[in-house]
Parts: C-alpha cells; sequence; structure tokens
C-alpha cells in the first residue's frame, strides 16, 4: 500500500522542507538565512534522489488518474528541482546584497518546484489547474520580493493581474472541455476522441481557451506582453528562476494535454500553434535587437526560446517532443547560466546590468566573459554548443513532420539572434571600459562553481549530448 | 613510417595546441609566439605526409577514418574524416599559410596576442576540419565554428570600423549556412533518415536509391548554393569582403583570402555539383555569367581603388569569379584550372596580403597615393612584391598562369564567348596590379616618409621565399600537383556528367566529351 505512494516522496519532500524553513525563519539570525537558502538545496538534492528509484518503472497512474508516474514526470521533476536548487544557490549572495534576506524566499521557490512538479506529472485538468495555482501564487510573491523598489512592485502587480486572467482563461477553457467531454481526466477525454458539429465547435473554443491561458503562462506572443516588464523589475535569481522553471513547466502541461487529451484536436492545435511559433520567435528575436539592457535582452530572447521550442509541439511527433524536451534542458542550463553571470555582476539595485556595463569585462573578469561568451554562443545555436544540437533536433523534426517553412524561419530567426549574442560579446571583448566605470563584482565561490559546471555542461550537451538526448526521448515516449 | 588517424591529427592539433596556451605560463611575449609558429609548422611538416602517400590513381577518399560520434534519437552523425585530391592541397595550403601568418604577425600584434595566437590555431582546427569531414553535420560544424575566432580576429585586432566588419562577416555567413543546415536536414530525411554521411548519399544517389524530385533538388541546390556563394563570394554577394578585408588584421586576411573563400568553392565542387548534378548543369550558365560579371565588376573596381588592402579584396572577387566560371563549365580542364587557382589565389592573395602588412607596419597607411618609389630604399621588398604581383597576373613560369590557362580552355571547350569575356580578366588584372605596382615602388621618391620606411628584415624574408618558391614550383612544374587532382576530378566530372533530367525537371544540355582531349604528356 505505501509503496504505491512512493513516487510522492519527492513531493512530501520539498513540501516539508518548505513548511520547515517557514518555520525555522523566525529562528534563524539575521545575516545567517542564507542556511535555509542551503536547507533549500538539500532538499531538492534530496528529492532528486529519491526520483531515481522510480525511473524506467511502469508508467502509471495515481489517485484515479490525477497524478501519472511515468519517465516524463521524473524527466521534469528532474529539470525542475535542478532548477530549483540553482537559483537557492545563486540568490544566498544576492539576497544579502538586495538586502531582502528573508528565509520565506527559499520556501517559495520550494513551494514553486512542487507545484512545478505536479504540473508536469498531472493526468487530470483540476489537478493542472490546482498546480499552476501553486506555482503560480509562489512566483508573483517571488517577483515582488524587494519590496521597496517600484520595479519589483511593479513586476509583481503586473505578473498578478495579468496571470489572474490567463488563470481565468484556462479555468474557463477546462469547464468547455469538461462540457464537451464530460471529465476532465486526461484519458477520458481523449477515449471521447473526436466530436460531432456543434459540441466540436464548443471544444475547440475551450482548446484555445486553454492554449491562452498557457500562451500566457509559458510568455507566448501575443500573451507576452507581461514577460519583458516582469522578468526585468523581479530580482534577478527570479528571473533567472522564471525564464527557465515555468516555462518548462508550460510545456510540460501543454504537452501532456495536447498530446495524451486532445490528440483528436492535432488539426487544430498544431495549426494555432505554427503560427504562434512563427510570431513568438520572430517578436522576440526582433525586439531584443533593440534592447540595451541585458536582463531585458534576455527576457525577449527567452521569449523567442519559447518560439523555437513551440516548433516541436507542432510536429506532434515523438522525435518532435523528445527535442523540445532536450532543448528545455539545453536552454536551462544556458539561460541560467547567463542570468547567473547578470545576477553575480551587478551591484545593488540592479546597477551595472546594461550593455555598456560590459565594455572591457574580457580584461576585467576573463573567465566570466569567456563564459557568458558560451553560454550566449549556446543560445545562438553554433555548434560545439548544447543550443546548436538542441536546435538541430527541433529543426530536423519539423522537416521530418514536413514543416520546412518553419524551419526555415526558424533559422532565420536565429541569424537575427547571432547579431544581439554576439553584441554582447563585441562590448566585452572589443570595447574599453570607460574610467569611472564600477568594477565587477567578485563572485562567491559555489557560483563561480555552478558558472564552470554550466559552460561544461552547455560544452558536453554540444559534443556528447547522446546521454541527455535519449534520457529526453525516452521520457517523450509515453506521450506518443 | 604509417600514421594513423593522419587526418584527426592535423585537425586536432591545432586545436590542442591553442588549448596548451591557455594554460602557458603567461608573461613572455617570445615564447607564446615561438611555440605558436614551431608547432603549426609541425603541423604543417605533418600534413606533407598525406600529400606524400597520396595514391593519384585513385579518385576517391584516402585517409579514410570513421567512428560513431553522436548516436541518439534516431540520429547517427558520425566522425568521418577523409581527403581526395581536391581537398589534399587545401589542407596543405591551409597549414603551410597559418605558421606564415603567424610569423608574419610578430610585431605587429601587441595586444592580448595570446588570445589571437589562440583565435589563430583554432581557425586552423575549423579549416582542415572543414576540408576533411566526410559528415554532412561534421562538416557544418567545422564551417560553423570557424566563424567565431575569425569574427574574434577582425573584431579585437582589426582596424578602424573592426566591429562592423566582424559583425556584417558573420551575419552574412550565417544565414547562408543555417539554411544549409535545413538542407542538409531534408537530404539526410530523403536518403532515408539514418545517416548523415556524405559517401553514403554519393553511393544512395548513383544506384538511384535515393531519387529527388527536381523541385527538391533545385531547392537543395540552392540552399547549399546561397552558403558557398556567399563564402566564395559570388557577385552579388560580395559586398562583406571588402570590410572584412580591409579591417582585419594581416594575418587574418591573409586567412580570409587564402583559405575562407577556398571553402566556397570546395564546397561547390563537394557538396554542390556531386549531389545535385542536375541542377547544378541548369544552374550553369546563370552561375556562369555571374562569374563573368564577378571577373569584370571585381577588376574595374580594384583598379579604382586608393587603398592598397581594398585593391587586393577586389582582385580576390575577380579571381574568385574565373574559379566558378572554370568550374561550372564541366570540363576537366575547366574543373582542373578552378581547383589549381584555388591554390594559386591561397598563395598569391595571400602573399599580397601579407606584403600590404608589411608596408602598413612600417608606413602605418595603405594608400596607394602616399606612395611612389619605395623601391629605391626597399629593393627587396620591391622584389618580392613583383613576383607576386606577376603570380597574380597569371604570367608563365609562375603558379598563377597554369590555373589560369586551364580555367580558361576549360570555359573555351563550353563556351567560347564565357572564355573571351573571362580572358579580359587577365588582361585587367595585369591593368590595375601593374599600374599598382608602378604608383607604389617605381618613380621618384617624393614623400621623406618612404624614403626612411626601410627595407624588410629577414623575419619577412623568412615569411616570402617559401611562397616564391611554391610559385615557381607550381608555375614550372604543375604536374605533381595536377595528377594528384586528377582522378577526384574526372570522379566529380563523371557525376554530373551521368545526370539524367528528372522526368518533366530540367532541360538538361547533354554535355559532349570536349573535343580537345587532355595531353598525356603533362
Amino acid at each position: 500500500m505505501i509503496a504505491t505512494y512512493l513516487p510522492l516522496v519527492p513531493q512530501l519532500i520539498l513540501i516539508t522542507a518548505g513548511i520547515l524553513v517557514m518555520l525555522l525563519e523566525p529562528f534563524t539570525a539575521p545575516g545567517r538565512k542564507g542556511r535555509l537558502g542551503q536547507m533549500a538545496v538539500i532538499a531538492s538534492a534530496l528529492a532528486a534522489y529519491s526520483l531515481g528509484f522510480q525511473w524506467n518503472s511502469t508508467p502509471r497512474t495515481l489517485f484515479h488518474g490525477m497524478f501519472i508516474v511515468d519517465n516524463f514526470t521524473m524527466f521534469f521533476q528532474w529539470l525542475f528541482l535542478v532548477i530549483t536548487a540553482i537559483a537557492a544557490l545563486v540568490s544566498i549572495r544576492f539576497n544579502q546584497r538586495e538586502e531582502i534576506e528573508r528565509g520565506e524566499y527559499y520556501a517559495l521557490l520550494l513551494f514553486a518546484c512542487s507545484g512545478m512538479s505536479l504540473m508536469a506529472a498531472s493526468g487530470d485538468l483540476i489537478l493542472t489547474f490546482l498546480a499552476i495555482e501553486i506555482l503560480s501564487i509562489a512566483t508573483y510573491v517571488l517577483a515582488g520580493f524587494k519590496r521597496s523598489d517600484a520595479h519589483s512592485n511593479e513586476s509583481a502587480l503586473k505578473y498578478f493581474l495579468l496571470g489572474s486572467f490567463a488563470t481565468a482563461f484556462l479555468l474557463y477553457g477546462i469547464a468547455l472541455i469538461y462540457g464537451t467531454s464530460g471529465s476532465t481526466n486526461y484519458q477520458v477525454i481523449r477515449d471521447v476522441g473526436t466530436l460531432p458539429g456543434q459540441v466540436q465547435v464548443t471544444a475547440v473554443a475551450g482548446l484555445v481557451l486553454l492554449l491562452v491561458g498557457f500562451g500566457f503562462k509559458a510568455a507566448l506572443v501575443p500573451f507576452h506582453a507581461w514577460a519583458p516588464d516582469v522578468y526585468q523589475g523581479a530580482p534577478t535569481p527570479v528571473t533567472a528562476f522564471m525564464t527557465v522553471g515555468p516555462k518548462a513547466a508550460a510545456f510540460a502541461a501543454l504537452l501532456r494535454i495536447l498530446a495524451q487529451a486532445l490528440p483528436a484536436m492535432a488539426d487544430d492545435w498544431t495549426r494555432l500553434l505554427w503560427a504562434v511559433s512563427i510570431l513568438t520567435m520572430t517578436l522576440g528575436n526582433v525586439v531584443a535587437v533593440l534592447q540595451t539592457d541585458l536582463k531585458r535582452m534576455l527576457a525577449y530572447s527567452a521569449i523567442a526560446h519559447a518560439g523555437y521550442l513551440l516548433i516541436g509541439v507542432v510536429t506532434n511527433t515523438g522525435n518532435g517532443f523528445g527535442a523540445v524536451l532536450f532543448y528545455l534542458v539545453v536552454y536551462t542550463v544556458m539561460n541560467l547560466g547567463a542570468l547567473t553571470i547578470v545576477l553575480s555582476l551587478s551591484r545593488q539595485g540592479d546597477k551595472r546590468v546594461n550593455l555598456e556595463d560590459y565594455a572591457g569585462l574580457s580584461r576585467s573578469a576573463p573567465f566570466i566573459a569567456a563564459s557568458l561568451s558560451v553560454f550566449l554562443i549556446s543560445l545562438a545555436g553554433i555548434p560545439l554548443t548544447g543550443g546548436f544540437l538542441g536546435k538541430f533536433y527541433l529543426f530536423s523534426a519539423a522537416v521530418e513532420a514536413g514543416y520546412i517553412g518553419l524551419a526555415v524561419i526558424g533559422v532565420l530567426n536565429s541569424v537575427v539572434s547571432v547579431y544581439y549574442y554576439f553584441r554582447v560579446m563585441v562590448v566585452m571583448y572589443m570595447r574599453e571600459a570607460a574610467d569611472n566605470a564600477l568594477p565587477p563584482e567578485p563572485i562567491s565561490p559555489p557560483v563561480l562553481a555552478i558558472i564552470a559546471i554550466g559552460v561544461a555542461g552547455i560544452l558536453w550537451l554540444g559534443v556528447y549530448p547522446a546521454d541527455i538526448l535519449n534520457l529526453a526521448s525516452n521520457s517523450a515516449l509515453t506521450l506518443k | 613510417m604509417q600514421i594513423t588517424h593522419i587526418l584527426s591529427w592535423l585537425t586536432y592539433l591545432p586545436a590542442a595546441l591553442a588549448a596548451a596556451l591557455v594554460f602557458f605560463p603567461g608573461g613572455s611575449a617570445r615564447a607564446l609566439k615561438w611555440f605558436a609558429v614551431l608547432g603549426s609548422t609541425g603541423v604543417f611538416l605533418l600534413s606533407l605526409y598525406p600529400v606524400y602517400h597520396f595514391d593519384p590513381g585513385y579518385g576517391g577518399m584516402q585517409f579514410v577514418e570513421e567512428s560513431a560520434w553522436i548516436q541518439a534519437g534516431g540520429y547517427s552523425i558520425s566522425h568521418h574524416l577523409g581527403i581526395d585530391g581536391i581537398s589534399l592541397f587545401l589542407v596543405a595550403l591551409t597549414t603551410f599559410l597559418t605558421p606564415l601568418a603567424l610569423l608574419a604577425s610578430w610585431n605587429s600584434i601587441a595586444q592580448r596576442l595570446k588570445g589571437f595566437l589562440i583565435c589563430m590555431l583554432l581557425l586552423e582546427t575549423g579549416m582542415v576540419g572543414v576540408f576533411c569531414a566526410l559528415d554532412l553535420v561534421l562538416f557544418y560544424v567545422f564551417w560553423e565554428v570557424m566563424l567565431i575566432p575569425m569574427y574574434f580576429l577582425i573584431g579585437i585586432w582589426g582596424g578602424e570600423h573592426r566591429i562592423y566588419a566582424a559583425v556584417k562577416f558573420i551575419l552574412y555567413t550565417m544565414v547562408g549556412s543555417l539554411l544549409m543546415l535545413v538542407a542538409i536536414i531534408y537530404l539526410f530525411l530523403a536518403n532515408g533518415g539514418t545517416t548523415f554521411d556524405l559517401l553514403a548519399v554519393y553511393q544512395n544517389l548513383e544506384s538511384g536509391r535515393l531519387v529527388l524530385s527536381h523541385r527538391a533538388e533545385f531547392w537543395l541546390f540552392m540552399a547549399f548554393l546561397i552558403a558557398f556563394a556567399i563564402k566564395v563570394p559570388i557577385f552579388p554577394f560580395h559586398t562583406w569582403l571588402p570590410d572584412a578585408h580591409v579591417e582585419a588584421p594581416t594575418a587574418g586576411s591573409v586567412i580570409l583570402a587564402g583559405v575562407l573563400l577556398k571553402m566556397g568553392t570546395y564546397g561547390l565542387l563537394r557538396f554542390c555539383l556531386p549531389l545535385f548534378p542536375a541542377a547544378a548543369v541548369a544552374a550553369a550558365p546563370y552561375l556562369s555569367v555571374l562569374g563573368l560579371v564577378g571577373i569584370v565588376y571585381g577588376a574595374l573596381v580594384a583598379m579604382v581603388q586608393p587603398d592598397l588592402k581594398k585593391l587586393v579584396a577586389y582582385s580576390s572577387v575577380s579571381h574568385m569569379g574565373l574559379i566558378i566560371v572554370g568550374m561550372f563549365a564541366f570540363t576537366l580542364q575547366g574543373l582542373e584550372g578552378a581547383t589549381m587557382q584555388m591554390l594559386n589565389h591561397g598563395l598569391s592573395t595571400g602573399a599580397l596580403f601579407l606584403l600590404v602588412g608589411m608596408i602598413y607596419d612600417r608606413r602605418h597607411t595603405r594608400m596607394i597615393a602616399n606612395f611612389g618609389g619605395l623601391a629605391h630604399n626597399s629593393p627587396v621588398l620591391a622584389a618580392f612584391f613583383l613576383v607576386v604581383t606577376l603570380s597574380s597576373i597569371g604570367l608563365p613560369g609562375l603558379n598563377g598562369f597554369v590555373g589560369e590557362v586551364l580555367a580558361l580552355v576549360g570555359t573555351f571547350l563550353r563556351n567560347r564567348t564565357y572564355a573571351a569575356i573571362a580572358a579580359t580578366g587577365m588582361i585587367l588584372g595585369a591593368v590595375y596590379m601593374l599600374w599598382m605596382y608602378q604608383r607604389v615602388f617605381l618613380g621618384k621618391v617624393t614623400d621623406p616618409a618612404n624614403a626612411a620606411m626601410g627595407d624588410i628584415r629577414s623575419r619577412d624574408r623568412a615569411v616570402l621565399i617559401p611562397i616564391v618558391i611554391m610559385m615557381l614550383w607550381m608555375g614550372v612544374y604543375s604536374a605533381p600537383f595536377l595528377r594528384r587532382m586528377d582522378a577526384s576530378l574526372e570522379l566529380v566530372q563523371k557525376r554530373v556528367h551521368d545526370a539524367r533530367a528528372p522526368e518533366g525537371g530540367y532541360q538538361v544540355r547533354q554535355l559532349k566529351t570536349p573535343a580537345i582531349r587532355k595531353s598525356d604528356g603533362r
């Protein structure tokens, strides 16, 4: 009996640790809140370890199909735990510097992680909705964690208001789907299949509303308007977390719903997402070109990458879904890496995040400049980095499924992105620092280690991707 | 002596040297320079091994090594290297020019020396890899990776507008190469979706197991063509070239003109012609005309350039045009001439950039108007410059002649008008090069700065002497070179000739065997 619920252990670890952090917070002296951050890291590691026992077990469901236990779930839970651990680790020094050192921060991260994990595991629209709420509420608070900072407040409020709208759309979509299929369970919805006439229209309306909701969560164009402001205003570690974690979670839930619950409507959603994909990558890239604030530039680039990811979803093939999962890993490493460097170099109050502040960085901090270059080269999709192979597999899947036009638009977008990613390298390597420039903040050893591991990881993914690639395609198997 | 994995050694040894440089105890600039120059000279000596052991009678790939690289998710990308008569000398050219370019930069690179040397060595790895790769993805990887060090070379150590030139360079080349990536993926899927191996694609095309519809073949050809046309560059894709050349440091210009441009023509020979022969035949008239436009346009623009480096850059456009015209004649002479011309252009234009760099290091100007009468006080420099100029304009007895004549003969056999127009390129070449020589080196010394310039010393002579020796050798006794190319080029020609028009496809003009037989006495 107990053994049946073993897959819940990681969730329980996360939530228990989160509550524990909250309880210990008042008893931790100011200046030592970093301990709580370390606790969050350890909890994530423990949860990741406990996940290992479930890998490759027979896919099954718990709680009447609510909670799906399969490799897809595991894959994403691992990803989320890594993201959470890194976000917690890089936040410790940052929060001290910004004077927002509070234990609840780490508890919220853990709760957000649990929400994301549930999104990936959910086999029922109701649980999906609840999981999204768990995640969202935690991130609303995290975005506004710099209470004294107007930008952070604006960020939180904007995210909250627009997020609530999105949730409402999502809920309405769920209601319509329920209305046509008579259930919220993915398997049951799938079995109902295509519907005749009038009901079909309602189902399509439900699908569209669902996509609107997820579009908001994953910052897809035209529902992306919140993203740049929120990403820019939030504390940088939260930005790093939000550009990878909730985005990956939204893709996980979206893949599950589309592939497992609504395969009968594939014609409709591939057509819709095809257009959304093109809009998302094009707008993200074109607007990123205009940015001079590095945080904001990476915010738009995050939008663009969601567009690339959608290419894999649109293919509606096992290879395409596998490519999405692989790209999410690669994207997580490179985006977290780049933003970790940005936040480590910045000064209190989000100073020193402008492009000009990076002038001459190759002299003052050669290792950091080289690492950031590797991440940017990978984001641009140049070979020998994970970013290239990620895009390569996405585009391959697209061509294989007959979407050659989509692949061509994807590669042309990559060219645009080369311009703004390489501009950062231009500034770092080809311009000299101004005389009155603030020197970069010295970087703490653990963060330095994370950056080094990130660089090694992105090169490893670019040269020996087989392990992760097989993991990704294995995990995507259950979808098809 | 038997060396296994010689091509891997040639490809990765420079990268290993670059990695060693990272950990090189800093401080001594001399030691760094010696390490890089000697190391890359070692790579050059190593590259003589395949030249020596090459079997001229066999047109296929030699020194082949193959191992699995990425096998996951249903894709198999292999680490497959090999060279034939086309790539053999291009590899040698790369390893030959790299130490010379490094030696020529001995004093001109004062800042960030270590980074410069690392970039040059990584560039060498990328270039050798491009010429050796027999897997489509591996080829693409080298092709793209090579852009990064070149980007830094132009952007960090370049001239005044270096950033503009570097960004323009990378964006132009990226547009082309990314479209090629989509074409590679399509070709892979059309070929059964199991392997990216180039030789397997060749085989399946020959045996008829892989049949491309004429529409697919056209678009694939175009995607590959655009990537290569930008690199060559074929008119009207040439606009990045003058900027990149003028702003790049001497070593960058040498490598850019000497090797990088060849990657474009090499790509045409290796991919566009054998993989999509029907499309290539159909496109030949248009490409030949673009090549001719390039020849004449490049020459005319070169004539009026006030800047030495820009003049040489535009002369490249002109010379590369001849390679295209010769290649798309599809006669053996034309293909031979084109391949020869790749090497010749690499040597003579590389040498011209080296010489211009030497002048610039001494006078800090490249404006032709500022010079005059340099020969009085720099006789050795003037002598070297003259030899290289004559080689560039194709004087008999020097390397340029062999390639140009073969290319022209090859073109003549296909189309006399084309050959006549292409020949004007040789005349115009003589005009702008000799006129430039006259204005720079002859006449009276009008500017005292020119009188004080001083001649080149032993290091610069050491850079130029090997090049001049090669020029003479290739000009007087080109048989060893041509003999090694022939079999491979015949194979390319055969693939093009065998191209039949797909059902309802192109109007493929039947290619007849050239009237003049290749003389055996060569």
